[in-house]
């Protein structure tokens, strides 16, 4: 074979075997706890958009008067809802705990040609949630 | 390959989305569950009056702070409900009817939220 010819047979062509893929189990995130944590963080998108919906309704019985506003905050009062609204609250937490401590890798900071340490810019974004929390409670609240 | 050349510019669109909804959603969608799902049904806090409630959405700046509370994490949604109803359920042949789904909600939501928000007296 000329190196010519050894050069063609490496070329990259249309078709090619199937691959060899062996079948992955739909439970495949159950076995690890780092798969698990991963899923859980998708999952938390779940309660993010039920919160949206909760607070589009809020919104909506606040536009029809004040026995409208009445009745949704009475269906807030469900054990049921406050049960949700717990579990909610914590897929939430979780969310926002991993996406600041992911932060870090996803915005790589350079001060003076050194690179900011990971603990920096997740603390600073930590720093950040509390204050606009709080400021967020305040305007609801004073 | 022409047919492709949308699909590859809305994804980084799509992907701006997402992380802009993260971000809200880490920052603030916390203190709103704690205080509207937890602290006020279970009497922790006084419940807001309607008249109080009302006053607090009248600013327009208000209005404009609970569109994005409301759009953005729905885009966030849409991006990773896609991914977990693919990668993990393995859900591949409904690709097309996931993707219309999750956006066209997150599009939904968005509007009604405008709507919404314009419509309040």
């Amino acid at each position: 074979m000329t190196p010519h010819e050894a050069k063609g047979a490496t070329q990259y062509t249309t078709y090619h075997p199937r691959w060899y893929r062996t079948r992955v189990s739909t439970y495949w995130w159950l076995g690890k706890w780092y798969y698990l944590k991963f899923v859980l963080r998708e999952l938390s998108s779940i309660f993010v958009a039920y919160f949206v919906v909760i607070t589009l309704l809020q919104i909506h019985s606040l536009s029809r008067g004040p026995e409208a506003y009445a009745r949704f905050e009475e269906r807030m009062r469900n054990p049921l809802m406050i049960a949700l609204d717990a579990i909610t609250f914590l897929f939430v937490l979780f969310h926002t705990i991993t996406w600041f401590n992911l932060a870090p890798r996803a915005m790589v900071v350079r001060l003076g040609g050194k690179r900011v340490s990971e603990i920096l810019i997740a603390g600073s974004n930590y720093v950040a949630w509390l204050v606009i929390s709080a400021s967020v409670a305040w305007f609801i609240l004073r | 390959m022409a047919t492709d050349a949308p699909k590859k510019l809305l994804e980084p669109f799509f992907w701006t989305l997402f992380s802009a909804g993260g971000v809200v959603a880490a920052l603030l969608m916390p203190v709103h569950i704690f205080l509207f799902g937890l602290a006020f049904p279970l009497g922790w806090i006084r419940d807001l009056s309607h008249t109080r409630a009302l006053a607090l959405i009248e600013h327009p700046l208000v209005r404009i702070y609970l569109f994005v509370f409301c759009s953005l994490p729905l885009f966030h949604w849409a991006h990773r409900f896609r991914y977990t109803l693919y990668d993990g359920l393995q859900i591949k042949h409904l690709n097309e009817v996931i993707t219309v789904f999750c956006y066209g909600g997150a599009i939904i939501g968005t509007a009604l939220a405008g709507y919404l928000l314009l419509s309040l007296p």
